[in-house]
C-alpha cells in the first residue's frame, strides 16, 4: 500500500518583547533562577495581570505577515492544569476568540509553491521550567520564563512530506525575524513545536487517527520525531495493525518517541474566559496602522532582488537570509543604484570583515553612504580596487570616512599621463630585459613593468592608464 | 474621653486635629477596648498591637510639629483578611495560608496607608470568603457582638464586630454575595459594596474574579462615604478597574422628589417578620422627607441564586487551583504513601485535602464540574445569560427610579451553627445581595431596626453603575432622619 503522511504544526513562539505578558518584569535569557519575578508572574494570592500592548502588537503582526483574519473582537481564557512550573495551575491562553484564524503560508518547493493553512494564532503566557539535578529527589521551579509572551500558530494539517514540514519551518522562522516578532534563537526556546501526523492510502481524502508528538525544540527534533513516527506507523498499517489516537514523547537521546500515560493524556482544561482581563476591542485603523508597518517580506524581497535588480538566486538568498544584508542593501541602492557592485561589495569584503571581527553590520561603523562611496570611487577610477579593499579595512579599523582615509593615504588615482611619463620612461630605461623581452612578444613581462610602475607610485597610479603609456612607448 | 472607640472617624479625626487627644490616647483606648472584648467577639486573626502604638507615637511626634496631616491620619482601621498587606499575616481565613506573608501591599492598603491610617489587624471571615456566617473559619467563628450566640454575618463578619463593638474605628471588607452588607445589616453597622470596578481588586485574595469587590464598613454614613473616596479609582494594575471620577461633596442628605424603587420579588412571604415591618417602616421616614415610592419588578431575581452559585464556584475553582503547597502556603507533612506513583500529584492532593475547610472544597468541586467538558455551556454559559438577564432587569428599572430598597438578609442574625450543616439555606440567605453583584451596582447596607429581641436589621439601597454618591445621599438622609446607627451593643 502506498502511503501518504499528513502532517500538522503547532509552533510556540517566544515573542520579542523586553517586558513579560501580563507584568514588568523583564524577558532576558540566562539570569539566575526566580530573578526576573514579581508577585504577579509569581501568582501570589491577590495579584492580577495586565495586558502587554507590545505582545498584542506583535501578535497581530505576526498574524497579517499569516495572512490570517483578525478577531477585532478578542478575549483570554484560562487553561487550566496543574504543573509545579505553572504558578497559578492555570495558563492564560485564547480558546474561543484567538486574535488570528484563517490565514496561509506560502512556501517554496523544488517542483513549485503550495499554500499551508494557518488554522489560528493565539497569544498566550509561557510557563516556568522544572529542574531535577541528578542524585536527588527533590526538583527545583525557575520562574524566570513565566509568563514571557507566547503566541502559538496552528496550521491545518497540510503538509505532506518532511521536505514542506522543514521549508515550512525555515519560512516562518524568516518572517518571524523579519517582521521583529521573535529573534527565534533556538537554544533559548525561542521556538519550540508539537507535530501531528496520521498516515493515508495515498489519493484517499479521509484522515486516519493521528498522533500527537511533544517536546519537539528544535528543527531537527521536528523533522527525526516525524520521520520515525511516519516509519512506526506505516510498520503498523503494513503489518495490518491499527494506529491508536494518541500523544506521543519524543526521546531525542534514544531517537524514539513513548506514548504520554492516559491520565496525563486525558486532560480537560476547563477552558472559561479570563475575568481578570476585559475582552479587547481592536481598533481597525491600529490593525491598519500595525499592517502598514510590516516590512516587505522575505519572499517578496528575494523576488524583487533578483527580477529589478538581476541579482543571482545565490546573491538574493544570501541578501534575504540575513535580514540586516538586505536592508544595507536597499539603502545603497537608495542612493546609488550600482546592484551588482554593491552586491558585491557586501557578500565578499563586507561579510569576510564582519566575520574577522565577529560583528553584525549594526554593530560595525560602515554605513551604507561609506560603502557607496567607496564603490563609486573604484567605478571613477579614483582609487585602485586594492587600495578600495585597504580602505574598507580602515574604516572598520579608524571608523574614518573613506575619503578622509584615501586623502591621509594618499591613495588617490594618479592617471594623469603626464604625470606618470617620468616614472614610465625610468621603468623603461631601468628594466632592460623585461623591456626587450616583451618588444620579442613575450606580453607577460608588460605586467612585471606595470607593477614596477605601481610600486614606484606608491599604489596610486591607475593601471589602466600605465598600460597604455607603457603600450605606447614600447611600439 | 470616654469610649471614644464608639465615634466615627469623622468626629475623631475632629478631635486629633484641634489636640484635644493624641493618636496614642486614641490607639489605646481601641487597644483596651480589644482587650476586654475580644475574648468572647472574636473578630480578628491578626493584632498588631505593638506595630500601631509605635506608628501613633509617631505621628503624634508629627502632630505636634504642626505638620499639614490628612484628614484621617492616625484612625485605627481593621481590614479584612483577605486583603494583603505587606509583611503582615493575611490568611484569607484558612489553614492553607496559614503562614502566608504577602510580599505586596494591595492597592487599598498603598491608599489608606498614603492617607495616614492606621492598620490595626486583620480580620475574621469564612475561608476565602465563602460563606455567609463567618462560622468557616479556619480559626474559628466570630460572634455577633449583640447576641454572643449568634453570627456576625459573612464573610466578613470579624470587620462588622470589630466596628460595632469599639474594637476598631473603621474597617475594610470584600463582597461577593453580600459579604459586606449582610454582616452590616446583622452587626447593625453601616457597609458599602462599589460598582464593580470602582475600587481597585490588586492584591485582594480572589474569590469570584467577576463578583469580587472591596468597600467600607463602618459606623455611620459618613465614614462609609469618606473611607470609599480614599480607596476608589482606577488603578493601572487592576485592569477590570474604573474611572471613578464622582467628586467629594458634602452630604446634604436631601430626597426631595427622588424615586425610590421597591422591588415586588424582594418582599415576599419568605422574609421574616420583624424584618419586613422594619424595613416597610423605612419606607414611611422617606414618604415623610419627600421621596417617591414606586413599585418595580425585577423579574429574573429568582434565578440570581443559581446563576451565581454557577459563576461564583467556577471562578473560585480556577482562582483557588494556585493553592498547592507548591510555592507558598501550607504544605502537607504527611508520609508519603506506598503505592503512589506521581509525589507530586499526591502533595498536591494531601495538601489541599488538609489545607481548605468543607465549604471551600464544596465550591471547589461544584465549579470544577460546572466547567468541564460536556457541562460547560449547560452550566456556566447559561448562568452567564441569566446574569445578563439580571443586569438588563435593573437596568430597565433604573429607567424609572433612581434607587432601589430592599431588605439585605431575609432574617435577623441567626444562632451559631444554625445554618452551617444545611449548605442551601446558607446560601439562600444571601438572596437579595447576590443579584446585585451580578449586575455589579453599587448597593449599601444601612441600620433601619431592631428586632424585639433587640438584633439589628439592615435596609439595603441599590444604586445605578458608579453613583454612588447619590446612593449616599438617600442613606445619608435616611440616617439622618433616624437614630438606628446610634446605637452600641453592650
Amino acid at each position: 500500500m502506498n502511503l501518504e503522511p499528513v502532517i500538522g504544526l503547532e509552533v510556540h513562539v517566544e515573542l520579542a518583547t523586553k517586558t513579560k505578558m501580563f507584568c514588568g518584569c523583564p524577558t532576558s535569557f540566562g539570569a539566575s533562577p526566580n530573578t526576573q519575578v514579581c508577585p504577579v508572574c509569581l501568582g501570589m494570592p491577590g495579584v492580577l495581570p495586565v495586558i502587554n500592548k507590545e505582545a498584542v502588537k506583535l501578535a497581530i503582526k505576526t498574524a497579517l505577515a499569516l495572512n490570517c483574519k483578525i478577531n477585532l473582537f478578542t478575549r483570554f481564557d484560562r487553561k487550566n492544569y496543574y504543573y509545579p512550573d505553572l504558578p497559578k495551575n492555570y495558563q492564560i491562553s485564547q480558546q474561543y476568540l484567538p486574535l488570528g484564524v484563517e490565514g496561509w503560508l506560502e512556501i517554496s518547493l523544488k517542483e513549485g509553491s503550495k499554500k499551508v493553512r494557518i488554522h489560528n494564532l493565539h497569544l498566550e503566557e509561557d510557563a516556568g521550567k522544572n529542574l531535577h539535578l541528578e542524585g536527588t529527589d527533590y526538583s527545583l521551579v525557575d520562574l524566570n520564563r513565566a509568563g514571557i509572551p507566547l503566541i502559538e500558530i496552528v496550521t491545518y494539517p497540510d503538509m505532506r512530506t518532511l521536505e514542506e514540514v522543514e521549508v515550512f519551518m525555515n519560512t516562518l522562522r524568516e518572517i518571524l525575524i523579519y517582521i521583529g516578532a521573535s529573534d527565534c534563537r533556538m537554544e533559548e526556546g525561542h521556538l519550540r513545536f508539537e507535530a501531528n501526523v496520521s498516515l493515508r492510502p495515498k489519493g484517499s481524502k479521509t484522515l486516519g487517527p493521528k498522533v500527537e508528538m511533544k517536546n519537539l525544540n528544535s528543527f531537527k527534533m521536528v523533522l527525526n520525531a516525524l520521520k520515525y513516527e511516519i516509519e512506526r506507523q506505516s510498520k503498523v498499517i503494513q503489518r495490518g495493525g491499527k494506529v491508536v489516537q494518541e500523544t506521543r514523547l519524543w526521546d531525542s537521546e534514544r531517537g524514539i518517541s513513548l506514548p504520554m500515560r492516559y491520565k496525563e493524556e486525558a486532560q480537560d482544561y476547563r477552558y472559561f474566559p479570563e475575568p481578570d482581563l476585559p475582552p479587547l476591542d481592536l481598533p481597525p485603523e491600529w490593525i491598519e496602522e500595525i499592517r502598514q508597518e510590516l516590512p516587505e517580506l522575505p519572499q517578496e524581497r528575494r523576488k524583487r532582488l533578483k527580477e529589478k535588480w538581476g541579482l543571482t538566486p545565490q546573491e538574493a538568498d544570501l541578501l534575504v537570509g540575513e535580514k540586516e544584508l538586505g536592508d544595507f542593501f536597499d539603502e545603497c541602492i537608495k542612493i546609488y543604484p550600482h546592484p551588482k557592485s554593491i552586491c558585491s561589495w557586501l557578500l565578499g569584503p563586507v561579510l569576510r570583515e564582519l566575520r574577522e571581527r565577529k560583528i553584525s553590520l549594526k554593530e560595525s561603523p560602515l554605513t551604507p553612504e561609506y560603502l557607496v562611496s567607496i564603490s563609486k570611487m573604484v567605478e571613477e577610477e579614483k582609487i585602485t580596487q586594492t587600495n578600495a579593499k585597504f580602505c574598507l579595512y580602515e574604516v572598520f579599523q579608524t571608523k574614518k570616512a573613506p575619503e578622509k582615509i584615501i586623502e591621509e593615504k594618499g591613495w588617490i588615482q594618479v592617471s594623469d599621463k603626464g604625470e606618470l611619463e617620468g616614472i614610465v620612461d625610468k621603468v623603461i630605461e631601468e628594466n632592460p630585459k623585461p623591456v626587450e623581452d616583451y618588444r620579442r612578444g613575450k606580453t607577460q613581462a608588460l605586467g612585471f613593468l606595470i607593477g614596477r610602475v605601481m610600486r614606484l607610485t606608491g599604489g596610486k597610479a591607475n593601471p589602466k592608464v600605465v598600460r597604455e603609456l607603457l603600450q605606447e612607448k614600447l611600439k | 474621653m470616654k469610649e471614644i472607640f464608639h465615634l466615627p472617624a469623622h468626629k475623631i479625626s475632629k478631635l486629633l486635629h484641634k489636640r484635644e487627644i493624641s493618636v496614642e490616647g486614641l490607639v489605646k483606648s481601641v487597644l483596651e477596648r480589644i482587650e476586654e472584648k475580644e475574648k468572647e467577639i472574636r473578630a480578628f486573626i491578626t493584632i498588631e498591637r505593638e506595630k500601631i502604638l509605635e506608628e501613633a507615637r509617631e505621628l503624634d511626634k508629627r502632630f505636634s510639629k504642626r505638620e499639614e496631616l490628612p484628614r484621617w491620619a492616625g484612625i485605627p482601621i481593621a481590614i479584612k483578611d483577605n486583603i494583603c498587606t505587606q509583611g503582615m499575616l493575611t490568611t484569607c481565613g484558612s489553614k492553607i495560608l496559614s503562614n502566608f506573608y504577602p510580599p505586596y501591599d494591595a492597592t487599598v492598603i498603598r491608599k489608606i496607608k498614603k492617607e495616614g491610617l492606621l492598620i490595626i489587624g486583620k480580620t475574621n471571615m469564612d475561608e476565602f470568603a465563602m460563606g455567609s456566617s463567618t462560622e468557616n473559619s479556619y480559626f474559628g467563628p466570630t460572634h455577633n457582638p449583640w447576641d454572643l450566640r449568634r453570627v456576625p454575618g459573612g464573610s466578613s463578619g470579624g470587620s462588622a464586630a470589630a466596628v460595632i463593638s469599639g474594637e476598631t474605628i473603621l474597617s475594610l471588607g470584600s463582597d461577593t454575595g453580600g459579604s459586606i452588607r449582610q454582616p452590616a445589616s446583622f452587626c447593625g453597622v453601616v457597609g458599602l459594596k462599589p460598582t464593580y470596578g470602582s475600587v481597585s481588586r490588586y492584591g485582594l485574595v480572589a474569590f469570584a474574579s467577576s463578583l469580587d469587590q472591596i468597600g467600607p464598613i463602618t459606623k455611620d454614613v459618613l465614614d462609609a462615604y469618606f473611607l470609599f473616596h480614599i480607596i476608589k479609582g482606577r488603578d493601572s494594575q487592576d485592569s477590570t478597574s474604573l474611572p471613578q471620577t464622582s467628586l467629594e461633596e458634602n452630604l446634604k442628605g436631601e430626597v426631595k422628589g427622588t424615586k425610590i424603587g421597591l422591588p415586588k420579588e424582594y418582599f415576599t412571604p419568605g422574609v421574616d417578620k420583624e424584618v419586613k415591618r422594619w424595613v416597610e417602616e423605612s419606607f414611611k421616614v422617606f414618604q415623610t422627607l419627600g421621596a417617591e415610592l414606586i413599585e418595580i419588578s425585577l423579574p429574573h431575581t429568582e434565578f440570581a441564586v443559581a446563576a451565581y452559585y454557577i459563576i461564583a464556584p467556577s471562578e473560585a475553582s480556577s482562582n483557588l487551583a494556585r493553592y498547592d503547597g507548591v510555592h507558598y502556603g501550607y504544605r502537607t507533612v504527611s508520609p508519603r504513601e506506598k503505592g503512589e506513583e506521581n509525589p507530586v500529584v499526591e502533595m498536591y492532593e494531601k495538601t489541599r485535602q488538609e489545607g481548605f475547610g468543607e465549604e471551600v472544597k464544596r465550591r471547589i468541586m461544584l465549579g470544577t464540574y460546572a466547567l468541564s467538558a460536556g457541562y460547560f455551556e449547560a452550566y456556566y454559559l447559561k448562568a452567564q445569560k441569566v446574569r445578563t438577564l439580571i443586569k438588563r432587569d435593573f437596568e430597565e428599572a433604573f429607567q424609572t427610579c433612581e434607587v432601589i430598597l430592599t431588605p439585605v438578609s431575609p432574617t435577623p442574625p441567626f444562632l451559631i451553627g444554625e445554618k452551617i450543616k444545611d449548605p442551601l439555606k446558607m446560601y439562600l440567605s444571601d438572596i437579595f445581595t447576590i443579584p446585585v453583584n451580578l449586575a455589579g451596582l453599587p448597593a449599601v447596607s444601612i441600620p433601619c431596626g431592631f428586632t424585639e429581641e433587640g438584633l439589628p436589621i439592615g435596609l439595603q439601597l441599590i444604586g445605578r453603575p458608579l453613583e454612588e454618591v447619590k446612593l449616599l445621599q438617600v442613606a445619608f438622609a435616611f440616617q439622618e432622619a433616624t437614630d438606628f446607627h446610634k446605637r452600641r451593643p453592650l
